[in-house]
C-alpha cells in the first residue's frame, strides 16, 4: 500500500535556518531517510520550494500559466514522501518519527494506485 | 410471521456481527467490501430460507454464503479484484465453518480495534462499533444518536470506506501499541455509555438502549482481554453505574440524584456483576482510571443508605483519579466528596481553585456543585445565586428540573 506523506510547517515555528537547532534537525532527517531506505519503504522524497509555485490550467481550452498560488494559510507544504508500507499503522509510525510533527503536521494520503501496464 | 422470517430476524440480530468479522478477516480487512458481501448473504437468505427452509446452522450458512458472494463479486467486479488481487485465484468456495468459529473471538477483537481506530472520527467509531460489533441496525443506531437513518447510513459508509481505502489494519495491535489502543477502545465503549446515560441531546434524561449495548461491549472486552485490568475496570464501572439506572429517573421522567434514589430499586444482579469485575481488576498491579472509578461506584453501591457513604475513602480515590485525569469533571467530583468527608468549606476551597480557569466560566457542573456546597454550608443567599446560574447553564430539561427542585429544598427563591 502506497501513501503520500505531505509535510507542513507553520511559519515562524520550529528551528530556523542558520541556527544550531536547525543543523541538529537536519541530522535527524538524514538519519530517518537512511532508516527508511534501509527498510525499503521509500519510493520518493523531496523538499519543496515554497515561493516558486506555477499553476497551469485550461479552463476554456485556452492554456493559462500563472504565478502561485502561495499559501496564505497557517500551514505551508514544504516536503513530501511517497512510501510503500503494509497499512495505515505502519505509515503512521513513520510519520510519527518526523521532526515536522513537532512544529507542523504530516498529512497521510492513501494512494488509489494506477495501472500503467 | 413465518418461521423463516423469524429465523432471519434472529440471525440478523445475533449472527451478523460474527459473520461480518469472519468475512472481513478473510478479505484482509476490507470492511466496506465485507459489508456488501454480508448484505448479499442476508438478501439470499430472505429468498432461500423461505423456499427451502431454515438451515440447521444459520450462522454457518450465512458465512459460507457471504464468502461465495464475496468471491462472485471479485470475479465480476474488476475494481474490487484490483483491490484484492491475491484473493481471486487461490481462494476456493470452501469455508470450514467449524474452523472459522474457533477463531471467532479473535475476529471480534480485531473488529473492535478496527472500528475504534484513532484515524476514524470519534462519532464514526461509536456508530461503526454499534453496527459491526453489537449488530444494531442502522435505524436503531440513528435513533440512539437522534439522527436520521439516511444520515447514519452515510456516516457508516464513509467510515467503512476510510477503513478500506486508508487500509486501517484488521488486527489486534502489537504489544508496544496495545495499551494505548486498548485505552481508545475502552474510551469508545465508555462514551457510548455516557451518551445513553447523560443524553446530551434531546429531552430524554436516559437512553437505556445505548447503556445496555455499552455494558454488553464492556462484557465482551473483559472476556476477550482477560489480562487487561482496565477492561475489567470498565465493565465494573458500567455495571455498577447501570445498576442504579432503574432508580435514576422518577415516574415523572425527572432525574433523581444519588442521594435521593430508592436504593431498593438498584439492580442487585448488576451490582454483583460489577463487584465481581472489580475484584478481578484489583488482582492486577497498578490501577487505571476505570478501576478507580469502579471502586468509587462500588463504595456507593455498598452503602445501604446515603448517610452511610464512605466519603473519606471516596475522597482518597478521587485524589488518586485526579492524578490520572486532571479534568474539571474529576476535580469537581473530588470537591463534592471532600465536602461530605471534611465539610462544605473544604469542598468549596477545592472549587475556588478551579474558578480561576476562564474556560470553566460557563461550565454547568461547576456551577451546580458550587450551589450544592454553598447550600450545605448554610449560605442561603450565595446558594440561591449559584443555583440560578447552574439552572441557566443547563442544557437538559430533566437536569434543570432537578436543580429547581434542589433549590426549593434548600429554601432558595422560586424565581430565576
Amino acid at each position: 500500500m502506497q501513501y503520500l506523506l505531505m509535510l507542513h510547517f507553520r511559519p515562524g515555528e520550529g528551528p530556523q535556518e542558520g541556527t544550531p537547532e536547525f543543523d541538529a534537525e537536519m541530522q535527524r532527517w538524514h538519519a530517518l531517510n537512511d532508516e527508511m531506505r534501509e527498510a525499503g519503504v521509500m519510493l520518493g522524497v523531496s523538499g519543496l520550494h515554497v515561493d516558486a509555485t506555477t499553476t497551469v490550467c485550461a479552463p476554456d481550452g485556452a492554456l493559462t500559466v500563472t504565478d502561485g498560488p502561495y499559501a496564505e494559510t497557517k500551514e505551508i507544504l514544504f516536503s513530501f514522501y511517497l512510501i510503500d508500507v503494509e497499512d495505515l499503522d505502519a505509515a503512521t509510525a513513520w510519520a510519527a518519527k518526523m521532526p515536522a510533527t513537532e512544529y507542523g503536521s504530516v498529512e497521510i494520503r492513501p494512494t488509489t494506485g494506477l495501472d500503467l501496464s | 410471521m413465518t418461521d423463516a422470517a423469524g429465523a432471519l430476524e434472529r440471525a440478523y440480530r445475533d449472527e451478523r456481527a460474527a459473520v461480518l468479522a469472519v468475512i472481513t478477516r478473510r478479505l484482509d480487512g476490507d470492511l466496506a467490501f465485507a459489508e456488501d458481501a454480508v448484505q448479499d448473504a442476508f438478501v439470499a437468505a430472505a429468498v432461500e430460507w423461505d423456499r427451502r427452509g431454515v438451515p440447521d446452522r444459520p450462522g454457518a450458512w450465512l458465512t459460507v454464503t457471504a464468502w461465495r458472494k464475496a468471491l462472485d463479486r471479485l470475479r465480476h467486479d474488476r475494481v474490487a479484484a484490483a483491490r484484492a488481487p491475491d484473493l481471486v485465484t487461490p481462494m476456493s468456495y470452501d469455508l470450514d465453518w467449524e474452523f472459522e468459529r474457533s477463531s471467532l473471538d479473535d475476529d471480534e477483537l480485531r473488529m473492535l480495534f478496527t472500528c475504534c481506530h484513532p484515524a476514524l472520527a470519534p462519532e464514526a467509531r461509536m456508530a461503526l462499533t454499534l453496527r459491526s460489533v453489537s449488530g444494531l441496525t442502522v435505524p436503531e443506531i440513528a435513533r440512539a444518536f437522534l439522527s436520521s437513518p439516511e444520515a447514519m447510513e452515510r456516516r457508516l459508509t464513509r467510515a467503512r470506506r476510510k477503513v478500506t481505502n486508508a487500509r486501517i489494519p484488521f488486527r489486534v495491535p502489537p504489544d508496544e501499541r496495545l495499551a494505548e489502543r486498548l485505552a481508545g477502545v475502552l474510551r469508545v465503549v465508555y462514551l457510548l455509555y455516557t451518551e445513553g446515560h447523560v443524553a446530551t441531546h434531546g429531552d430524554a434524561p436516559v437512553r437505556g438502549d445505548l447503556c445496555v449495548e455499552a455494558v454488553r461491549l464492556a462484557r465482551l472486552l473483559a472476556r476477550l482481554m482477560p489480562d487487561a485490568a482496565e477492561a475489567h475496570g470498565l465493565l465494573a464501572l458500567l455495571a455498577l453505574t447501570d445498576a442504579r439506572r432503574p432508580a435514576r429517573v422518577d415516574a415523572g421522567g425527572a432525574l433523581v440524584s444519588l442521594e435521593s434514589q430508592d436504593r431498593s430499586r438498584w439492580d442487585a444482579a448488576r451490582v454483583d456483576e460489577g463487584v465481581a469485575a472489580l475484584e478481578r481488576a484489583l488482582r492486577f498491579d497498578g490501577r487505571g482510571p476505570y478501576v478507580i472509578q469502579a471502586a468509587i461506584a462500588a463504595l456507593h453501591s455498598q452503602a445501604p443508605r446515603w448517610e452511610q457513604t464512605d466519603w473519606p475513602q471516596i475522597s482518597a480515590l478521587y485524589a488518586e483519579l485526579a492524578r490520572h485525569d486532571p479534568s474539571p469533571v474529576v476535580a469537581i467530583n473530588r470537591a463534592i466528596a471532600v465536602g461530605f468527608a471534611e465539610g462544605p468549606a473544604a469542598g468549596l476551597a477545592l472549587l475556588d481553585a478551579l474558578a480561576g480557569d476562564a474556560r470553566l466560566d460557563r461550565y454547568q457542573p461547576l456551577a451546580a456543585a458550587r450551589a450544592e456546597l454553598l447550600a450545605r454550608s448554610g449560605d442561603a443567599d450565595a446558594a440561591a445565586a449559584a443555583y440560578a446560574r447552574a439552572i441557566a447553564l443547563s442544557q437538559n430539561p430533566a437536569e434543570r428540573a432537578a436543580l429547581v427542585r434542589r433549590r426549593g429544598e434548600h429554601g432558595g427563591s422560586a424565581n430565576g
